[in-house]
Order: C-alpha cells, then structure tokens, then sequence
C-alpha cells in the first residue's frame, strides 16, 4: 500500500466520518488516494475554514474533528484553528503536507516547519519520517487527541513518504509508556471532599468545559439536586446543565451575572469540576472567593492551583468522581438560608436591558430565537458582543449544543464551525450568532455551505462597529472610537451572489418572522438584523476588579 | 531559587524542543543542561538546571513538563537528597614553574592535569556546584584562557 492509502485506510479504522481540507502540491497523493477511497471530504475555501470545521464538528459530536491541508501556506493557515482548538481542549487531528525528507530545511517551495510552529499550541505533534511508523502514528494520534484532557494532535507528512510502499498494519491496543492521563479520583481525597461538603452551608458548584468532555452533565445534576447546591457554569461549560434549572446561576465571571458573581464571592465551598479558574472568571485573583474552601476536580494536574489555591484537589475524570463523590457525602448539607439569599440577588440583580427604542436589540432577537426553538438547537458563535449576548440571552440546556471559541476568542470562528457541527449533527438546526465584524473573517465558506448543501443559519447583528472592543473604548478610553467603525458588504445581496439566502431586518415585529423564515429555509441563510448601534453588554466587571464589583450601565 | 530538575524522556527528535519551549515560552533562561542515553537507549536522562524568579511559575513548568506526550518522568531534586556533580576542562597560562603550585591545588580537589604545551595546561575537575566554584577561582591566578563545563549532573541518594 501507498502511503497515501495507509492514511485514509487508517482513518477510517479511527472511525472518521469527514475530512475538512484543501489540496496542494504536497498533498497531491493523499488526494490521488481520497478520488476513489470511499471517506466524505468537504472542500472548505480557506484552510483557517477546514480547522475550525474540525473543531466545530468535535464539539457537537464529542468525536476527533479532522483537518487536511499541504505544506506551507495551507498549513499556516489552520495554525489560527490548532491553537483555538489548543485552547478550548477539543480533540482534533490536523494532517499537513510536507515537502520531501531531502528537501527539509532547505526552504524548499512551500516549506515551513510546522511541527516547530505548532509545538506550543499542540498536545502533541509528529513528522513522520519512515512510511512504516504512519498507521501507528495516526492510530497514537487519535488516542492522544482524544483521551486524558483531549486537544490537537498535528501530523506532518513528507509528499515522500505518502508516495511509498509498506505493508498495512493498524495497532488495536495503543500505549505510550510516557502518556497515561488518570482516570480514577484519589478515594481519600473524594472521601475529604464530601466531609467538607456536608459540613459546608454555602456550597456552589462551578462546573466548565470538562463536565461536557466527561460526559458528567447527568452525574453532576444529581450532585447539585442531592446536596441543593447552586450550579454557575464557565463560558465552555454552557449547556452542561441546563439553564432553565431552578439551581441554576447562569454563567459567571466578567459577563456573568450578579448572582453568580454574588455566590461566588459569598461561598464557603466551591466544588470546580472541570474547569480552570481562568482570569475571564476569577477577575481579581486576590479578592477571589475569599470565604469558600475549594475542592477542584480535573483531568489535568496542571490546571490544580494554577490560579487559586486549591484546599482538595481531585485528578481525574469528572464523571466517575461526581459519581463517587456523590455516593460518599452522607450528610447532606442544610442550603434552604444560602438559596434564599440567591433569590433574593436574583430578583434583585436579573439580567436585563432597556427594551422600547426604535432600534432592534440583540438580547430580544436571542430571546425570541429561544421561544421558537426551545433549546433544541445547535448554538455557534462568533467573538465579541454577540457572543456574549448569546451566553446571556439563549438559555443552553444540554451539552454540545453550545459552540463557541472560548480560550482564544477567535473572530471567524463561529462560521465554519457551525459548518463543521451541521455536519457532525445534520438533524439539528444550527445558527451561528454573528457580528459584522467576525463575519466577514471566514465569509469565504458560504460557497463552501452552498456547494455542499450544509444549511447554516447565520444571524448577524449588525451594528456597525467591532462592539465589544468599541464598548471598551466607551468606558476605558474616553469613547475615541480609534477604528472601531466597520463598513460591511450588503449581506444579502452577498448571500443571494453565492446561491444562499440573504434577508435584513430592520424592526422588532419583524423579527419572529424572520426567524421563523430562516428556520424553514432549505438552504443557508444570512440574517442580518440592524441593531442599535452602541448597545453594551451588561453588568460588566472591569479588569483587575474583584468580580462582585460589576457595572452596570442600565442603572 | 536555582532549582535541579532531572527528566526521563524518549529519546527522540523534537523531545529537547518541547521541553526548553516550556522554559522560554515564559522568559525562563536554563542554567545548564546535560542530556544523555541511558541503559535503554530508547531512553534519555536530562539534567536541567533553571534560576526560578517565581516558585509558582517553576510549578506550573514542572506539571507542563509532566504533561508532555514525550516526558516519562520529572523529579525536582531541589527539596530532595541528592548528590550532584559537573566536569570542568579548562585551559589555563602556565610555565614549568608554576607545576609545584599547580600540584598543590589539585591536591584538594578532584582533578588533573591531562594535556601540558609550553604555554598552557588543559585540566579537569569533578565537583559540586561549591567545589567547581573555589577550584575555579584558585585556578584564576593562572589565567583561565578557556573554559567548558558539562552542566550538573544529579542522582537521588
């Protein structure tokens, strides 16, 4: 077998589905090889487009996401998707081209060292030198991307080696001596934290991201309902336990809400589960929490006291250790004083936004979009106030319905990514909320979207500025609005010019219906709504202020 | 704190960058650093030595460390007994005079003089961190011309 061969017949042992790529000069075999070889490819039109595609697809399906690109250019171009997907700990594997063993390090034509590029944002990465070591490679690869904290794996491949011969053999077992992520919590330390959990009076649970990998969402509720404790969600961890729940907080941090930010900041006990105390979140680190002890369950022992000191640490897989965390708390604590004190902020502090002006506002439309799909909907985004918006104002109820690029906050992302989930999850409807920014960073898809019939619908708020860093420049920079204006296409006609379809709208009553529409549309739609052009996103704590200390510019 | 940090590691291409990327990704210059096959030659032994400005900041590079696909294991040896040691060459002025003088230093250290020219002599000396420093500094009234030092080496007793 060709090496090519032993590449697409070793992906499909891995159980891929879908490639997202883009051919060149270095990849010429490996796409000699896909003409015939029965694996679906999407032709994306830009690299940056087929990573986040990968990323997108991981993320709704909890599968490896999977990239093709050639040497060079193409595989600079998915760097951006690597280190969003690095990032956010979504298990992607990124193939590139390379040019021949002899010429590397020569700059040859289209040559960058991209195991040496992507050495910081990978979990890991190979180059394969000896066509013998590919199918374990790429068998190592998958195991890597997806087990332990899950995240990119890049795989370099010299156009030499895809055009030789070996034998095919695919390893059923991997182990990698160097590489054994745990599993199993410690059971003296799950036994230490459900002692402090009966003992504690204001529990709150701050669950993330890796609630959603482990596939604890079930676990965790039964946790939270067992011991009444509330439950504030990081950005990643939306959707990992549902929104609409009475001991729900919303998320917390920079844009949470004021009572999760209240609870946080009252708390005796906060039970982290998968998630990384990251500055958007603890916001001063110093005055952060200052009343709850911590216990901190984690797949990665790098994420433990990293931030803040951490009182019982637990490494290992959320979902086993909620588990047996919540078998081991015999007493349960007395929370009914602590959730009354939480109603009260939350009548007190709800989210909200002055409603009645002539111009549409973004929190109605998301409102409005979860009455007609009730949560059963695939939520993408782009970066900046839309995305933000989107936390707020869509109640998430389940996992991997929320797509959003968290760690890295990359603009464009949410486009493609969309792509990506519609075709992990075809059944689903998928949206991407926009801005007109972000948009227009990966707008080169739609062609993509058409071409494949992968029916993606775009809301873009159009305000006309780049509005999260214009509502920074409003209140830390004495509004001088240094290039923040933004002019965009005339979407719908842009829409329209690629085959999609294309609608604005303008007025309030005009909204449902224009949801509605999209929703109904068998194709991909681009909904631009002309939103009030200097609405902020509210409450808002400024940086290096302790996270009880939130703004609010509707008082 | 300088802090000693020893690595099992595969021994293979890339390993090495991986691990100094950990150190300059975050302004962190190493000391020394001596790497070396060990019984298993699948294997590599490395031996690093850091100048931690943050001991919080040396904690997360030894869990990133931890967590690398290639690493096998870690050891901070700077709360943990340990002997460790360095090789020295230096070359040094000397004249037939000075032989006598030369003696007697070498006397209190573990050392020799392996190569003479008329002009110079080459020696070299195993120690620890303290020893190579006096030893060197002795040696200065002769006029190091040259010096090269493998780094430390450490082994848990």
């Amino acid at each position: 077998m060709k090496g090519s061969q032993i590449l697409l017949e070793s992906l499909r042992r891995a159980g891929v589905e879908v490639i997202f790529g883009y051919p060149g000069g270095q990849v010429l075999p490996i796409f000699d090889s896909l003409y015939d070889f029965d694996i679906k490819f999407i032709l994306t039109r830009h690299e940056q487009g087929a990573a986040h595609a990968a990323d997108g697809y991981a993320r709704a399906t909890g599968k490896v996401g999977v990239c093709l690109a050639t040497s060079g250019p193409g595989a600079t171009n998915l760097v951006t998707g690597i280190a969003n997907a690095f990032m956010d700990s979504i298990p992607m594997v990124a193939i590139t081209g390379q040019v021949g063993t002899h010429l590397i390090g020569n700059d040859a034509f289209q040559e960058a060292d991209v195991t040496g590029i992507t050495r910081p944002i990978t979990k890991h990465n190979f180059l394969v030198k000896d066509v013998r070591d590919l199918s374990r490679t790429i068998a190592e690869a998958f195991y890597i991307a997806s087990s332990g904290r899950p995240g990119p794996v890049l795989i370099d491949i010299p156009v030499d080696i895809q055009r030789a011969e070996a034998d095919f053999a695919w390893p059923e077992d991997i182990r990698i001596r160097s590489y054994k992520p745990t599993y199993f919590g410690h059971p003296g330390q799950i036994k230490k934290a459900a002692k402090l959990v009966s003992q504690a009076k204001k529990p709150l649970i701050y669950a993330g991201g890796g609630v959603i990998t482990s596939g604890a969402s079930l676990a965790l509720k039964e946790l939270a309902e067992r011991i009444q404790a509330p439950v504030t969600s990081t950005f990643m961890g939306l959707g990992c336990f549902p929104a609409t729940h009475k001991l729900y907080l919303g998320m917390l941090g920079m844009h949470g809400t004021a009572y999760a930010n209240h609870a946080t900041m009252e708390a005796d006990l906060i039970i982290a589960v998968g998630a990384r105390f990251d500055d958007r979140v603890t916001g001063r680190l110093d005055h952060f929490a200052p009343y709850a002890k911590i216990i901190h369950v984690d797949i990665d022992p790098s994420s433990i006291s990293k931030n803040v000191h951490v009182d019982i640490p637990i490494v290992g897989d959320a979902k086993n250790i909620i588990s047996e965390l919540c078998k081991e708390i015999k007493k349960v604590p007395d929370t009914i004083l602590w959730l009354k004190t939480i109603d009260a902020w939350k009548k007190k502090h709800p989210l909200t936004y002055k409603s009645g002006g002539k111009m549409l506002k973004p929190q109605f439309i998301l409102e409005e979009l979860w009455k007609l799909t009730k949560g059963d909907a695939i939520i993408c985004t782009e970066v900046g106030q839309s995305q933000m918006w989107a936390c707020q104002w869509y109640k998430h109820l389940t996992p991997r319905t929320w797509i959003s690029s968290g760690g890295l906050g990359t603009m464009g992302f949410g486009f493609p990514a969309a792509m990506g989930a519609k075709m992990g999850v075809p059944g689903k409807e998928v949206f991407n909320i926009a801005g007109d920014g972000s948009i227009q960073m990966n707008i080169q898809e739609l062609a993509t979207c058409v071409a494949n019939k992968i029916n993606v619908k775009v809301l873009i708020f159009n305000n006309g500025f780049l509005g999260m860093v214009r509502q920074w420049q409003e209140l830390f920079y004495k509004k001088r609005y240094s290039y923040t204006p933004i002019t965009s296409p005339d979407f719908v006609k842009l829409a329209q010019s690629y085959g999609a379809v294309g609608m604005r709208v303008t007025k309030k009553e005009d909204v449902r219906k224009a949801l509605q529409k999209t929703i109904k549309t068998d194709n991909t739609v681009f909904a631009e709504f002309i939103i009030e052009p200097e609405e902020n996103v509210w409450p808002m704590v400024p940086t290096g202020q302790a996270i009880n200390n939130m703004i609010d510019g509707l008082a | 704190m300088r802090h000693t940090i020893s690595l099992l590691v595969e021994n293979k291409f890339g390993v090495l960058a991986r691990i100094s990327g950990l150190f300059s990704a975050r302004g962190y210059n190493i000391a020394s650093l001596a790497v070396s096959e060990t019984l298993d030659p699948t294997i590599s032994y490395m031996t690093i030595v850091v100048e931690a400005q943050d001991e919080k900041i040396l904690e997360q590079i030894n869990k990133q460390l931890n967590k690398l696909v290639d690493v096998i294991t870690v050891t901070d040896f700077t709360k943990k007994e340990h002997i460790d040691r360095e090789l020295v060459l230096a070359k040094i002025n000397y004249l037939p005079k000075d032989k006598d003088r030369l003696e007697m230093i070498f006397s209190k250290y573990v050392g020799k003089i392996i190569h003479y020219t008329e002009k110079i002599a080459i020696i070299e000396a195993v120690g620890n961190g303290a020893q190579i420093k006096s030893l060197l500094e002795e040696l200065q009234s002769f006029g190091i011309v040259e010096l090269v030092r493998t780094g430390k080496l450490a082994i848990s007793n």
